[in-house]
């Protein structure tokens, strides 16, 4: 167990390594009431095509997040009610990279680990089980294509990619869930959910050689699987469409543009590479420049609208909207600003504020033990120490974020997705 | 560990200040109180937004923006809310406590006199505001209040209240109709803020590491153009309880949707944040739709599968109980008739224990965790302000572990179905 402190942020992390490949952080918060543990996989909506034991799957979209679903079975009954009724407030969720469980609670921290350990490790499905998931499954899909922000977003995804699985939604579609047994989803668990490819972090007023002992002693034994995926050819670097567009039932139209940046490797290059897009955003589009008082003071965009920096494996991307009643004139705008940006340079009074706001916005996010767990998390898979944030603020120059401007928010990587009004709506 | 103190630090101006170490960040909050109209609930809804535009020593979006930049990322929202039949409208900002700032430097007073511009000094035009601002806020508020459309599962909520409190106040919305916000003048609004500032209740909020003295002094200060108006002795005053209004109706809409929305509307027939029975309300809720583990998660979506989301939510002030949930056309009658037959369970006393202990559980862990983060406290107190209590979330907690099975079937036989409301999708020609 090493112990490290982050004076800067004032943190204090416990971290240890399982015999069993697994990492366990643990981030001490002795003031609070609440605790909040995470156990994660490194298995999201785009693993759809891996290998196991010298074979290649292909599995249908949408698997990890239906096996999301069923983990909560257990032979006893069913995890979640375990945990509320032991007043743990659990949820989960499934992104294209990963998927994760987690808990707050205030009482019985203990018991209730042991409960997240036990009902992600042992997976519990019966055909009868996996059919019943289908109907609520299918009413969750109706309710997102309903939901005029994920479809937007979607569309961006589509645009952007030819064919890499970033594009295909998490929950796949009625169709493809159809096609999922209660044996893909043993051969996935199988397969992802084994502790070398897992993560468990907590943050809390928690002891974290309790934590330690705890999962040595539920989790299997059996370490590391080495489970490599394929997320198809290399894409180019250009938008596959550079627009796409549908109608519903909205009150204003509604957008997502976005750019496809360079794919970002592992290691601390990628935490980098997230702090230069998210203040690529703020130097060209955020709250205080002169583009966004323009386009506000227009009507163009609104509270709503804000962007950022995604990265994920094989894939990276920026991205920018919100609603507005004409789209196209926001995206024009913007082309505009890139392209004074990379004639002139970012002011360098405009550019002193926004690494100091970047810098707070980074710190006020400690707020949150969600947002600690979850980035301690994803830096682990992405081979980063999250905590080295200010260390990495420090590094960045303004001719690094005027280059991330320059070669990736040109407008051949870039497309925009808009949701209409149906007609005869506004 | 954490102190709240509340104290008035002018008349009609309270200063709820909660002590605390714990947070990377300072809350400031500046609400001011008034009870919702027709007549005035667009024109203050609007009021934080223009506000928010400019102020005299920071005429617009990019100069606040650099100022907030300056302190370390502070965000400062404009807020418009409801709670009960009291419209609540102001800011909420945010800033880097200054435990955490690189060099040291202070924010709190800094912070403190922004907002206290931001309330008092608007940029000024012509008709009192800047022409500009207004038009612009107005149309964005018009948009806010079609924008209520998109997000279905809110939307069939919102349509819920709207026909069961048809003619009270709480039946008005936050942001008042389209109609209203679309007639405001430049002139109009700049009547009303200042009528606003005369009469409005002010509840002030902090919570951080400084000082109790320390945050008083900064807005004190931030305030000192405040007039003292003739918001001194207005006391908050309970709501008006709305009984039944005979058997409950039926509303049904049709839009381009491909999950209807099935809500309905209780009234708990007299029990609020206020009365002697709350606790119970609060386990009642979470036993009956308020947790993964409750009667309407389990029944209608585990083990009926007719819907993705089935829960329900208290409205504490006025009394009102709202379920809510998202199922497919033809299952209508189905999903209506077992969440009225859960709620019947409850009142027949069929709750069993570890039910009674998962919902309190859930109950008490949800206070601490209010505890945990600035927002939700920010929120508990504002509510406490407009209610008229001082209970801390600890206290309220204790009497939540004292409640009985009795006193929760108690509870369930008051509430009383009002209102039905089922958004559906259109027939197909």
């Amino acid at each position: 167990m090493v112990t490290k402190e982050y004076g800067r942020i004032g943190e204090k992390l416990f971290h240890a390594v399982l015999e069993d490949g697994l990492h366990i952080y643990v981030d001490s918060k002795p003031d609070y009431a609440k605790s909040y543990a995470f156990f994660a996989t490194n298995y999201g909506g785009m693993d759809m095509r891996f290998q196991l034991d010298g074979n290649w799957y292909d599995t249908p979209a949408g698997v990890a997040h239906f096996l999301e679903h069923k983990m909560f079975d257990t032979r006893d009954g069913n995890a979640l009610q375990e945990l509320s009724a032991n007043g743990a407030s659990p949820n989960a969720f499934t992104s294209s990279a990963i998927t994760g469980y987690y808990f707050v609670s205030t009482e019985k921290f203990e018991e209730n680990l042991r409960t997240l350990l036990s009902f992600v490790s042992v997976p519990y499905f019966t055909p009868e089980s996996v059919q019943k998931e289908q109907g609520i499954i299918g009413q969750e899909i109706r309710m997102i294509e309903d939901d005029p922000s994920w479809r937007v977003f979607m569309g961006l995804l589509e645009a952007l990619y030819e064919h890499h699985p970033i594009r295909v939604s998490v929950a796949g579609s009625i169709e493809s869930i159809a096609e999922i047994t209660d044996q893909t989803l043993h051969a996935c668990h199988r397969a992802f959910y084994n502790p070398g490819n897992m993560v468990l972090t907590v943050a809390g007023n928690v002891d974290p050689e309790m934590v330690v002992r705890l999962a040595r002693e539920i989790l299997p034994a059996e370490g590391r699987r080495d489970i490599p995926r394929d997320y198809g050819k290399g894409e180019g670097n250009k938008a596959a469409r550079s627009e796409i567009s549908i109608a519903m039932e909205v009150s204003t139209p509604i957008f997502q543009l976005g750019w496809k940046a360079d794919p970002a490797p592992e290691g601390e290059e990628r935490l980098r590479r997230q702090l230069i897009g998210e203040l690529a955003c703020e130097a060209l589009f955020g709250a205080s420049t002169p583009l966004y008082a323009d386009l506000y003071a227009k009507g163009l965009v609104n509270s709503s609208f804000g962007g950022g920096y995604e990265a994920y494996p094989g894939c990276a991307f920026l991205a920018a909207g919100g609603e507005s009643r004409d789209p196209w004139a926001v995206r024009e705008a913007i082309q505009t600003e890139i392209l004074r940006v990379d004639q002139e340079g970012i002011a360098p009074d405009l550019w002193e504020r926004l690494k100091k706001a970047a810098y707070g916005n980074r710190v006020r996010s400690l707020n949150s033990f969600e947002t600690i767990c979850v980035e301690l998390a994803q830096g682990h898979f992405a081979g980063c120490e999250y905590f080295r944030f200010p260390e990495v603020f420090d590094g960045i120059q303004k001719t690094d974020v005027e280059a991330c401007i320059r070669d990736w928010m040109k407008s051949e990587r870039s497309a925009l997705s808009v949701i209409k009004p149906k007609e005869g709506n506004v | 560990m954490t102190q709240v103190t509340r104290k008035e630090l002018l008349p009609g101006v309270h200063l709820t200040a909660v002590r605390t170490n714990k947070f990377k960040t300072s809350m400031l909050g500046l609400q001011l109180l008034t009870p919702i109209a027709k007549e005035s609930a667009a024109l203050n809804a609007l009021l934080p937004s223009v506000l928010r535009r400019g102020t005299q020593n920071h005429p617009d979006m990019e100069s606040l923006s650099a100022a907030l930049d300056e302190l370390y990322g502070g965000t400062v929202e404009p807020m418009v809310r409801k709670k009960g039949e009291a419209q609540c409208v102001g800011f909420v900002g945010s800033f880097l406590d200054d435990a955490y700032t690189p060099d040291g430097s202070r924010v709190l007073e800094s912070a403190a006199a922004l907002m206290g511009d931001l309330l008092l000094r608007p940029a000024e035009g012509k008709g009192g505001f800047r022409t500009d601002y207004v038009e612009g806020e107005r149309a964005n508020l018009v948009d806010r209040i079609r924008a209520q459309v998109n997000d279905k599962r809110q939307y069939s909520m919102t349509r819920l209240t709207q026909e069961m409190c048809a003619g009270e106040p709480y039946g008005i919305d936050k942001l008042g109709d389209e109609a209203s916000a679309a007639a405001i003048t430049v002139e109009g609004l700049w009547k009303q803020y200042h009528e606003l500032l005369r009469t409005a209740q002010i509840e002030l909020y902090y919570c951080g590491s400084a000082q109790g003295e320390r945050v008083e002094k900064a807005l004190v200060e931030a305030l000192r153009d405040l007039r003292a108006g003739e918001r001194a002795g207005q006391g908050t005053s309970a709501p008006v309880l709305h009984a039944q209004r005979g058997s409950p109706r039926l509303v049904i809409d049709a839009m381009d949707v491909t999950q209807g929305k099935l809500t309905l509307g209780f009234r708990t027939g007299g029990a609020t944040v206020r009365t002697g029975d709350f606790p119970a309300l609060l386990v009642l809720n979470a036993i009956y739709g308020g947790t993964p583990t409750s009667k309407l998660f389990l029944n209608v979506r585990e083990k009926l599968s007719l819907c993705y989301f089935a829960s329900s939510l208290l409205e504490k002030f006025t009394g009102l109980l709202l379920v809510s949930s998202g199922i497919e056309f033809d299952k209508f009658d189905e999903a209506k008739a077992e969440i009225l037959a859960q709620l019947d369970a409850c009142r027949k006393g069929e709750v069993e224990d570890w039910e009674l202990e998962g919902g309190r559980r859930s109950v008490v862990s949800n206070l601490y965790t209010s505890m945990d983060a600035q927002s939700p406290l920010e929120e508990y107190w504002l509510g406490q302000a407009v209610a008229g209590l001082t209970e801390t979330p600890e206290e309220l907690a204790e009497r939540v572990e004292r409640v009985t099975k009795e006193q929760i079937v108690e509870a369930a036989g008051h509430l009383e179905l009002d209102t039905v409301y089922f958004l559906k999708g259109r027939e197909e020609n």
